[in-house]
């Protein structure tokens, strides 16, 4: 391997970060914004190759692999490479690091050094997790990120953080070990040798077996995703957190789920997949309807956008396990919008939050007259979260409804677009009765509007948002050769299979859920 | 009357324990002319006597010696064993001087009684002979009953000492009575010798006096590595006994169980592995669950540790359960770093106890990491090593005992293995939500930091980060030295 080893570097960069900043006095506080923004900048300039460097086909690259643990049984590679599933999650990651540490330039005060370290570690994770392409590495990676998420919103959250923090720790934490187990599981059926994914791809099991391996590594990401009826820790994890923190669990964290699915459950698994897809088809939907409803009664802003995002991820669920180019390409489109428009939501509270320190619903009011930048970017994140043509969130879900309108989901897409009507109803009153009506409150009144640098770290999540929903193609370019190749995979697999007699029908659908075809 | 032949004496196969030995009695006869202000000094002569013994052991690696007619054998799976008892003997006497000093209560004798007590580990180890490890039991056994009730003042260390030595006792009837009925059964009680006389005569597989022999036996091995249901005396003598001896007991005499534990079962029953797979597929799960729910809602971290260790147990004899190389190696892997991890955080325990066992509730971590951010970390680091979480050696042994029970099909044994793990990871939290999250409830500018201690927590953080990372070198020879 000749080449610049560049995702390496790009990975392992905010780690010489953090050695840096253990050398920083406790006392100097700007030291240590400087330094990490200053890291994660570098980070995202150092990712920009790996996105213009990409060429448009369904191959991994820039591949690095070096032995890591050869010991006994089992060989671990260091393993890393791209394709056009995980690159632009990788760009999201680096992309929206330097902003999530900008936001809390103010708002820590406190130990910042402590957590200037947990971000810059939980960027190494994230990073790692979305380049691995040895299962163990991915591992790794996948629990390691847990350390630091527990730490920023364990110390620096809000009231009710130990609860929030243990409790988003000991969920994924069961979902994943489980997932070791099929994991290991995997490489004994595999019959040894590295840990491979692409290796792993190939191996053809049991349905039998591949039902509760699937499960087992569903869980992990359902838990992550979250999908109901796991989301319960989300909203406590995302309402304590702080502002970066919660930026980056709805950004880039969350995706791991999602990502998850698409890069290893459904290629592993490709017969329990089918089986599977009413299932999740289901708990999407209900995700979609169920997390709308809840959303629209919350008090709290936080929790809104919270169970805003629980809806959103039942789309790229959605979209996901329609399983063709549409439905996939929307739901990856998908994640990235609900990193951008959601990261942009909770920078939002963040800001009234730090003006008023309250995130109620009543306290606000008329906060239009006093804050009319504020209003204006405010108005729209909410209209691109809400999926409004001209903006990112609209390319998502247009393509996420239209792919699973022609897969065996249709039903689902039917209900599921009333999330879309849903999601307008719940985020536009929010808006409304934060923004409008009387500035009664005479806390309110003395409000500043957003200074240069909230300006100017929303500017290029401003960009993003019409730039992505006016011109997603580039987007949607580099992953659809990686995608066509993922659909083909899995379908040929399931193809293969069904005529083992094992499912009776070749379509995994149950009749009991899905009508008839000929009732449309 | 028959004459006994005497075989040439060979003590190179028992070299490391005769030093060591000649190091012991050395220390207790210094011990009378040193000034009790001064018994450090005695730490420091150990420490040499430990090097010296830990280096004649290296020298054994991949060179077996066996001797006394196959009675002692030094071969890698010993060699293995004996360099994690020296090191957790090695690092207890690190933190013992501190310990010591701050309860007034300066004994000489701990330091030989620590090196008699790892003697006798190490020829648990290399025994191949049944009575040969009863010998080595016994003088790690009495000496361990020393140390457990070495602070005399303090009556929870004398209850410690005396209910180890009671229960200890217990133990070792039953442990004997197997040895005894195996002898029985078999007529010989050299390990290898039982596999071929049941191998040749196969009809002992079925004798009864046999089997229960093989049953008590285990059972006085479970007392020793405290798998439930026999752990009962684990958290009282935890609890009670000195906190750096607590720290050796929990790492050395435990993996010495299971050295004499694997050696016993794993050679002279290979043709009852059916029976003592399932035998150990129940003590694995008892000891797991039993540990980890008790450990949920102890106050006291000594305590709390006390039944993670029991837990911990659990976890090994997941490997233990699956017989195969990948499980016995990952047995080697985890002591080794249990050892570091432990005897690490018991290193800090000792740090923020006070005077009269004191100070040792979770609660009293309150803030801890605001005023010693550097040993807050090192004890973080610990305890998500305990929790198995990457990238410690913590997690790398579990995920080498766990696969090595799911290889040999025990998939529902690793399922509830790693559901234990999970529950774990909410006491080891706990500990870190009182360092991290609250707010000091006490100054803790009272708290110094001796250099030894520093050396111990440094030594173990490296143990247990390294191989956190990269595994392969350790793997490479745990693997090398399994007994399959």
């Amino acid at each position: 391997m000749s080449q610049f080893p560049l995702i390496s570097v790009m990975t392992f960069l905010p780690l010489l970060g953090v050695v840096l900043l253990f050398f920083v006095p406790k006392q100097s506080h700007s030291v240590h914004r400087m330094l990490a923004m200053l890291v994660t900048l570098a980070t995202f300039v150092i990712s920009l190759p790996v996105a213009t460097g990409f060429q448009s086909n369904a191959e991994f690259q820039f591949v690095e692999r070096v032995p890591w643990i050869a010991a006994g049984p089992f060989q671990m590679n260091y393993h890393v490479g791209i394709d056009g599933i995980s690159i632009w999650l990788v760009m999201l990651t680096t992309f929206i690091m330097p902003i999530a540490i900008l936001s809390t330039w103010t708002a820590v005060e406190e130990k910042v050094k402590e957590y200037m370290i947990c971000l810059l570690l939980l960027e190494v994770g994230m990073l790692g997790a979305f380049v691995s392409l040895d299962l163990f590495l991915f591992y790794i990676f996948w629990e390691v990120m847990l350390i630091p998420m527990y730490f920023i919103i364990g110390i620096w959250g809000g009231k009710n953080k130990i609860y929030a923090a243990v409790k988003f720790f000991i969920y994924t934490m069961v979902g994943s070990l489980l997932m070791l187990v099929a994991l290991v599981t995997l490489y004994f059926k595999a019959g040894g040798g590295d840990f491979n994914l692409l290796r792993f791809y190939e191996v053809g099991l049991d349905p039998a077996t591949q039902t509760w391996m699937f499960l087992a590594f569903a869980l992990a990401f359902a838990i992550k995703v979250p999908m109901f009826p796991l989301h319960t820790w989300l909203p406590d994890a995302h309402t304590e957190a702080p502002t970066a923190g919660s930026v980056i669990l709805a950004a880039v964290l969350l995706k791991m789920g999602t990502y998850g699915f698409v890069r290893f459950a459904m290629p592993l698994f490709p017969d329990a997949t089918a089986k599977f897809t009413p299932l999740f088809a289901v708990l999407s939907v209900i995700g979609i309807i169920y997390a709308a409803l809840v959303a629209m009664v919350q008090e709290d802003v936080k929790k809104l956008v919270a169970y805003s995002s629980v809806a959103h991820l039942g789309y790229v669920m959605l979209g996901v396990f329609a399983l063709n180019l549409q439905g996939l390409s929307g739901g990856m489109l998908q994640m990235l919008n609900h990193g951008v428009s959601t990261g942009a939501l909770f920078l939002i509270v963040g800001f009234i939050y730090e003006r008023r320190h309250t995130r109620l619903i009543t306290d606000f009011g008329g906060l239009a007259k006093q804050m009319p930048v504020f209003a204006t970017i405010f108005m729209i994140v909410t209209l691109s979260s809400i999926g409004l043509p001209g903006t990112n969130g609209f390319v998502g879900e247009f393509l996420v409804l239209l792919g699973s309108f022609e897969s065996e989901l249709r039903w689902y897409a039917v209900i599921g677009t009333s999330g879309v009507i849903l999601a307008a109803v719940y985020m536009l009153w929010m808006f409304q009765r934060v923004m409008f009506g009387e500035l009664n409150n005479p806390k309110n009144q003395t409000l500043s509007d957003l200074n240069a640098r909230e300006i100017g770290l929303m500017l290029p999540l401003l960009f993003l948002i019409f730039y992505m929903g006016v011109y997603p193609t580039p987007f949607i370019e580099k992953m659809s050769p990686s995608l066509e190749k993922l659909i083909v995979h899995v379908k040929s697999r399931q193809t293969a299979k069904a005529q083992i007699p094992q499912m009776p029908v070749p379509q995994a659908m149950p009749a009991v859920i899905m009508p008839p075809a000929e009732s449309k | 009357m028959e004459t006994i032949a005497i075989p040439a004496i060979n003590l190179a196969p028992i070299m490391p324990e005769v030093i060591l030995s000649i190091f012991g009695m050395a220390l207790l006869l210094v011990n009378v002319f040193v000034p009790s202000e001064q018994k450090a000094y005695l730490g420091y002569l150990s420490l040499g006597g430990i090097l010296i013994t830990a280096m004649t052991v290296l020298s054994g690696w991949n060179a077996p010696v066996s001797g006394f007619s196959g009675a002692v054998l030094q071969d890698n799976f010993a060699v293995f064993f004996k360099c994690i008892f020296l090191l957790s003997g090695g690092l207890t006497v690190l933190i013992s001087d501190h310990y010591f000093k701050r309860e007034e209560c300066n004994v000489g004798e701990l330091y030989p009684l620590l090196l008699f007590a790892t003697v006798g580990m190490m020829l648990m180890a290399s025994g191949t002979d049944l009575m040969t490890i009863f010998l080595g039991l016994e003088v790690l056994s009495v000496s361990l009953y020393v140390l457990a009730g070495l602070n005399r003042a303090n009556l929870k260390s004398n209850e410690a000492g005396l209910k180890y030595f009671l229960l200890g006792a217990f133990s070792t009837g039953f442990l004997l009575y197997g040895m005894a009925l195996t002898y029985g059964a078999t007529g010989t009680t050299r390990v290898v010798k039982i596999a071929e006389y049941i191998a040749q005569n196969g009809v002992v597989a079925k004798n009864p006096m046999f089997f229960i022999g093989m049953l008590l036996m285990a059972v006085g091995f479970s007392f020793k590595i405290a798998a439930a249901p026999f752990h009962m005396w684990t958290p009282d003598v935890y609890e009670g006994a000195p906190t750096p001896m607590t720290a050796f007991m929990s790492a050395g005499p435990k993996a010495a169980g299971f050295a004499a534990f694997m050696r016993v079962i794993l050679i002279a029953f290979p043709a009852l592995k059916a029976d003592w797979s399932a035998l150990l597929w129940i003590l694995a799960v008892l000891t797991m669950t039993i540990g980890n729910l008790i450990a949920l809602n102890q106050d006291n971290i000594k305590r709390m540790l006390a039944y993670s260790s029991i837990a911990h147990a659990g976890y090994a004899l997941v490997g233990f359960t699956a017989g195969n190389p990948e499980g016995t190696a990952g047995i080697l892997f985890y002591m080794l770093s249990y050892a570091f991890m432990n005897i690490g955080a018991f290193a800090i325990i000792v740090l923020v106890g006070k005077k009269g066992e004191e100070n040792n509730n979770v609660s009293d971590y309150a803030g801890f990491a605001t005023k010693h951010p550097v040993l807050a970390l090192a004890m973080a680091i610990f305890l998500f090593s305990l929790a198995g979480m990457p990238p410690t050696a913590g997690f790398i042994g579990k995920f080498y005992l766990f696969s090595g029970a799911i290889k040999a099909g025990y998939i529902w044994l690793a399922i509830i293995g790693v559901l234990n793990s999970a529950a774990s990871v909410y006491y080891y939290l706990r500990v870190m939500v009182y360092m991290y999250m609250k707010n000091p409830v006490e100054e803790f500018d009272w708290m110094k930091l001796s250099a030894p201690v520093a050396l111990c927590i440094t030594i173990s953080v490296v143990g247990v980060l390294v191989p956190g990372v990269m595994p392969a070198y350790l793997l490479e020879l745990a693997q090398k030295a399994v007994l399959l």
